[in-house]
């Protein structure tokens, strides 16, 4: 049933009622507490929904139903501490949940009112009620994109209404004009979160001028860079946020039609966009003559399948028309010829999830967040040799050390940091002399990094940069799309020089015949994927040069990693002569006594490290 | 583990493509629910999906082969994805998908004679948190060691 505002302005209030005491307020409905379960993709690969229908079992099996309430929520960021449990009104954090706790959750901590000290964090053990503003890792957040995310129901649009949800699309549609919604995003100084960092309102007011009878509003959500997974997350968590957003969106430019392009890896992002699309014209705040002003707008959903080059916005909208999803040159821009010829926004999730909220608190609000050069907020996939993996949102101008230190708990296993990898295939790494840059567009790229998406992946001193770089060449090589041949061969070229380097034939020149390739593919190709494909091999060679000369005239790679420039080496003195690491050698290149040193044959050796591995003495060890 | 129909048994097909027929830019739903029912999209399907499209065959081999997630070969009963994405390979997933092939004995984009396991490397799952990670199915493996494969592949 269509709804009037005043009608969803009713439903907000009664959820509020009830799930207010997740944000401090009281309870007014017989349910007095609500456990909140992590429903994201790790937490849910950590069987958090089987633990979410047993809590459900034992809390009826005690008459509690009805008091108590268990939610899946969106992801709650601390991936590392997964799955995450939540209780309010006390706001307890658990972590490391699993389905078997489910007992000490209803029997300790609902009825009998105890703390279930096992499944509380170290530090917070003295005081793990509200946990979400007490642990370090949320203390320097500024949770503004990610705001809902563990704190509703995805699933549930009512509960979007109780945070004020689709009113910004009411106030955009009843009170402003075209024009002042696009003056609101140009004052408030967004710009894209998908890498490029384009403003977002110029973006909007291109596609504004653009006079055409059919305009398109695109989301692009289709996430790529490994390990950026902010979208995700957001689409999990908020899915009514992006629907929101690319309404006031399509009202500002005058289209009434959108699609959102989804990675089909993403399967319960997917299904909650769906369900949320579904509830959405349900109300009447998607579809036509919403929330009864006249303004229509239809939205679709479109898998992706598998092309790393359709996050790049021409390639997606050849995709989004059902076909390879190639490239296409610009000008003309998609803003004058985008999806089936037509005008159209590309909008990246995370630069969506920005706008409801712009509209509501006003462009100065956003404006006043952030970098002379980036206002806001942004959300950064931290992975890789962290203590802390998972998504972290900070305003522009925070550290990289603050990021990789304060919230991210630093380097495991006492390792020395090396460098941060920020923008994926497309970016660079930064390493430690630069890790008191303030994160902004323009800081970025001054030290030969880039913002990208945001996947913050952390390198210690066991990562060979030149592998990395190596290992981002060959993605590139297998996403290049073969439609313009600086990309298509140029890439393999590169690659193939890189893998004769960790292979350990590397040659005089070959670094120089590296810069001189990647000068050239970045001049002569014909999309962004191209254009940056360069870029982890020449940070890498500016900040680490010193590994690829080590791998090129050395013959060694200082990291240990690259097979063939290491061998494993038994120490005699150390070795017991145990037949462990014999045993365990998958190719039998171990052999020897019992009781007296062992030996490894170089030649059977494949290097698989299980043998260092399994010696319980510390005898064997990478040379 | 679903069952997928026989690529003799073209009725599913009919409907997928009377579903979506008309609907702008309809051949990568077509394609994606296609694969959904009969596993994989053998050149015999795409004939009669370029036939109902009125497009030449071409451009449907085109869409198909260009997209990583088609495959024109069927795949094993299990599908196994050892996650590359960059979180994952700093943490050693390469030793994982190394050990994975040398178990089954099969190389990378490879299935088992025996139709049981197919095996590939992916783009980031976006389990970062677990990294290493390795999906068969639709069962998530994270925080993977070598030596932890056996043991996973025997319960299949």
């Amino acid at each position: 049933m269509k709804k009037s505002l005043e009608e969803l302005k009713q439903i907000g209030q009664e959820t509020l009622n009830k799930i207010g005491l997740r944000v401090g307020q009281e309870a007014k409905t017989e349910c007095k507490k609500q456990i909140m379960v992590c429903g994201g993709t790790g937490c849910h690969s950590q069987s958090s929904h089987v633990l979410i229908g047993k809590l459900k079992e034992e809390l009826k099996a005690h008459g509690l139903d009805k008091e108590v309430e268990v939610i899946q929520t969106g992801c709650f960021g601390l991936c590392q501490k997964g799955p995450i449990v939540v209780i309010y009104p006390e706001g307890t954090f658990y972590s490391h949940v699993q389905p078997e706790d489910f007992k000490d959750i209803v029997e300790k901590h609902i009825i009998a009112d105890e703390i279930v000290d096992r499944l509380v964090l170290d530090e917070i053990k003295a005081d793990p009620n509200d946990g979400l503003n007490h642990l370090t890792f949320y203390k320097k957040q500024n949770r503004n994109v990610l705001a809902h995310s563990g704190l509703i129901d995805p699933e549930n649009i009512d509960e979007y209404l109780a945070m004020e949800g689709y009113q910004s699309l009411y106030k955009v549609l009843t009170t402003m004009s075209q024009d002042e919604v696009i003056q609101e995003m140009l004052d408030s100084g967004l710009r894209g979160r998908g890498g490029a960092g384009f403003p977002t309102g110029m973006k909007w007011k291109f596609a504004r001028m653009a006079k055409n009878d059919k305009k398109f509003v695109v989301c692009n959500a289709d996430e790529g860079d490994p390990g950026a997974f902010m979208d995700r997350s957001v689409l999990e968590g908020d899915p009514h946020v992006v629907i929101e957003a690319m309404a006031i969106a399509a009202f500002a430019i005058g289209a009434d039609e959108g699609y959102v392009y989804v990675r089909a890896e993403y399967p319960i992002a997917v299904k909650r966009l769906m369900i949320a699309i579904d509830q959405a014209k349900e109300y009447g705040v998607l579809g036509e003559d919403i929330m009864g002003t006249g303004f229509n707008f239809d939205l679709h959903i479109r898998l992706g399948a598998g092309a790393f080059v359709c996050g790049e916005e021409t390639a997606l909208l050849s995709s989004v028309e059902g076909k390879r999803g190639e490239p296409r040159p610009r000008p003309p821009f998609p803003a004058n010829s985008g999806a089936f010829g037509k005008p159209t926004i590309v909008n990246n999730v995370e630069t969506l999830a920005n706008i409801p909220k712009i509209i509501r608190n006003g462009a100065q609000w956003f404006a006043d967040m952030g970098t002379e050069d980036t206002k806001g907020t942004k959300v950064f996939a931290l992975g890789g040799k962290i203590e802390n993996t998972g998504l972290v949102e900070v305003p522009m101008g925070t550290t990289i050390r603050e990021i990789v230190y304060d919230i991210g708990g630093g380097i495991p296993n006492n390792k020395k940091f090396k460098a941060a990898q920020s923008g994926g295939p497309s970016g660079g790494c930064i390493p430690a002399q630069h890790l008191d840059t303030p994160i902004d567009f323009k800081s970025l790229a001054q030290i030969g990094s880039m913002m990208g998406s945001g996947g913050l992946i952390i390198m210690d001193e066991d990562n060979c940069m030149v592998d990395v770089a190596r290992f981002f060449m060959d993605f590139i090589v297998d996403e290049s799309c073969g439609k313009c041949s600086p990309c298509r061969i140029g890439t393999k070229r590169m690659l193939e020089i890189l893998e004769k380097i960790c292979d350990g034939r590397g040659e005089d020149g070959d670094i120089e015949k590296l810069e001189e390739l990647a000068k050239s593919i970045k001049a002569g190709s014909l999309c962004a994927l191209g254009q940056t494909a360069a870029n982890p091999v020449l940070s890498t060679l500016r900040y680490f040069r010193d590994e690829y000369e080590a791998h090129i005239y050395d013959k060694k790679c200082p990291a240990g990693v690259c097979k063939n420039l290491l061998s494993y080496v038994i120490d005699k003195d150390k070795c017991v002569g145990c037949s462990l690491c014999s045993k365990k050698c998958p190719v039998g290149a171990i052999s020897g006594q019992v009781k007296s040193p062992f030996e490894i044959d170089q030649s059977k050796c494949i290097k698989c490290g299980v043998c260092e591995a399994t010696c319980k003495f510390g005898a064997i060890s990478k040379k | 583990m679903v069952d997928f129909v026989s690529i003799e048994n073209l009725e599913p097909l009919k409907e997928i493509i009377a579903k979506h027929k008309g609907e702008p830019g309809c051949a990568m739903p077509i394609l994606q629910e296609t694969q959904g029912v009969y596993g994989y999209l053998p050149i015999e399907l795409q004939n009669v999906i370029a036939e109902e499209l009125q497009v030449p065959l071409s451009e449907i081999y085109g869409i198909v082969t260009f997209y990583s997630q088609f495959t024109i070969v069927p795949k094993g009963k299990h599908r196994i994805g050892v996650c590359l994405g960059t979180a994952c390979y700093v943490r050693g997933s390469q030793d994982i998908l190394d050990r994975v092939a040398r178990e089954l004995d099969i190389a990378v984009g490879e299935t088992t004679p025996d139709g049981k396991f197919s095996l590939d490397a992916t783009r980031c799952l976006g389990a970062c948190g677990l990294a290493p990670v390795m999906m068969i199915g639709d069962d998530v493996y994270g925080s993977l060691t070598p030596d932890k494969i056996p043991t996973i592949l025997a319960k299949y």
